[in-house]
């Protein structure tokens, strides 16, 4: 069963859970996926985002979430506004992914380094959020724990690697998926935990070899 | 630990430990989260404290919605409630701060989901305005908070609390139905009594579809929290009078859901059929999205 803060909450900027908090919530996963401030996206809207983005402020949400507030900040409102200002290109454009939940949305973001990443996820209910594709690849990602997402070469023994390390940490995996986009090449792993993951922990992570990049979400 | 799933669950809990149900659902949240009374105390009294303001922000705004459709009814009510009315203070207090709560929320303001966004203006209407009829202490509408939570877990459990898989019965007859049993609570009625302003509350919105206009959360929702927290109001005095429901809270839950289940796709958050599709519904859509579906 939940909990009681499930029914009475979230403490959210209005008018709608799914489309409003839940959209701020996915620009502010994505923005952490990124791993640092973003100065140029493109959000792509599908379904019923594409529909009534305007009324519900999806856009709004959206943009506050890539500076990086939460669903409850009184500035969402402003967010467009203080994106332009802060020097962030977002682009709105309605889309059609075909069969994904109706409140879908891809976030095409270039950062302030150059780092490039692309993230697609779904806003399901009651503020709740998926992330179901980053930079291609099928993932599953709720943004409600800590997590350590890795890019690595699809060999035996990498996943072992890092979860040694996360064990030495006494860090406990709650969550945990690998996908690939093909056999032998890129895979990517993401682990999701109860407690938070050290930057430590992180360290050794991205210092194994076969590790060719690693990513440290906190939870949204 | 409090384990419930029913709402006799509980009732029989509060009955056998001699508790309210408020010290239940506390109790069944210090350990869920593991963490102490005063911190989870702590936490539903900051829900409430976003409640009060967002009570105080809408009452006196006239500032529109993104969209248009809604905004300053609260501001207009509070206007007439000063001079004119039939309904008396509480019930007037009620449709003004469920008004206020709703309509803030429409023009992106903070509010806490209670149970949702679309409905989120009931439990602070009518627990609001009890409190100052009762002149009930702070903790008091804060353990009412509690209750209220109960009855949404347990609607959680076995029906459902979104507009897109039960119609507005899920959001804004749950938000009734907490509200109700939160009141009785408030005005010292026992668990039984509780129990029965579930089922009459909620018995009296079966049914209702989430017909929304454009999709968005303003028409029928802003007006329909004024309508739902009243009818908590009216459950509340029936059970506290000592009238029951023929149908216990338990059963109504399960026909919440098979009528939910029962509702077509397009009378639930889809916005296409009932309101959304009438003439007038569909010029404001054309107008806001420059074309109809």
């Amino acid at each position: 069963m939940k909990g009681v803060f499930d029914i009475i909450g979230p403490v959210m900027i209005g008018p709608s859970s799914s489309h409003t908090a839940g959209a701020t919530r996915l620009g502010k996963l994505a923005r952490a996926i990124l791993g640092e401030a973003p100065c140029q996206v493109i959000v792509k809207l599908h379904g019923s985002f594409a529909k009534t983005y305007r009324g519900h402020g999806t856009d709004k949400a959206i943009a506050a979430g890539l500076l990086g507030f939460s669903s409850d900040d009184e500035r969402i409102p402003a967010a467009l506004t203080i994106a332009s200002a802060a020097g962030m290109k977002i682009e709105f454009v309605k889309d059609d992914f075909a069969d994904v939940h109706p409140n879908t949305a891809c976030l095409e973001m270039v950062g302030k380094s150059g780092r490039k990443a692309t993230v697609m996820g779904s806003s399901i209910g009651g503020g709740s959020i998926t992330v179901t594709k980053i930079n291609g690849y099928q993932v599953e990602l709720t943004g409600e724990y800590a997590t350590l997402i890795t890019i690595h070469e699809d060999r035996p023994g990498v996943v072992a690697l890092v979860t040694q390390v996360l064990a030495q940490g006494d860090i406990n995996v709650a969550f945990m998926r690998v996908s690939r986009l093909e056999r032998g090449a890129e895979a990517l792993m993401i682990l999701e935990s109860d407690e938070p993951i050290s930057h430590q922990a992180y360290d050794k992570v991205a210092n194994i070899p076969m590790v060719k990049s690693a990513m440290l979400v906190p939870p949204i | 630990m409090n384990r419930f799933s029913t709402v006799i669950d509980l009732i029989a809990l509060a009955n056998k430990q001699q508790q309210s149900l408020s010290e239940i659902l506390i109790d069944y949240e210090v350990e869920k989260s593991r963490t102490t009374r005063d911190k989870v105390c702590q936490a539903m009294d900051q829900c409430l404290t976003v409640m009060i303001k967002a009570v105080e922000n809408g009452k006196n705004s006239r500032e529109k919605s993104v969209s248009g459709m809604v905004g300053g009814d609260a501001a207009q009510f509070g206007e007439y409630m000063k001079v004119n009315g039939l309904l008396g203070t509480v019930t007037q207090k009620a449709i003004l701060y469920a008004l206020s709560v709703s309509e803030v929320n429409a023009r992106m303001g903070r509010i806490v989901a209670s149970p949702t966004a679309g409905s989120c203006g009931i439990l602070p209407g009518v627990l609001l305005a009890v409190g100052e009829a009762l002149a009930v202490p702070r903790e008091k509408i804060v353990a009412g908070l509690f209750t209220a939570a109960g009855v949404g877990l347990v609607i959680n459990e076995h029906a459902s609390l979104a507009g897109a898989s039960g119609g507005c019965q899920a959001e804004c007859g749950s938000a009734s139905a907490m509200a109700a049993a939160a009141v009785v609570e408030m005005a010292d009625g026992t668990p039984d009594q509780v129990g029965q302003a579930i089922a009459l509350a909620l018995k009296n919105l079966l049914g209702l579809v989430c017909d929304p206009v454009a999709g968005l959360v303003e028409v029928p929702c802003v007006k329909r929290n004024a309508f739902g927290a009243v009818q908590a109001l009216v459950a509340a005095e029936l059970a506290l009078a000592g009238i029951k429901s023929v149908i216990p809270p338990d059963e109504v839950i399960t026909a919440a859901y098979e009528i939910g289940s029962l509702m077509p796709q397009s009378l639930r958050e889809t916005s296409e059929a009932g309101l959304a599709k009438t003439p007038t519904g569909q010029v404001i859509e054309a107008k806001l999205y420059g074309q109809t579906k």
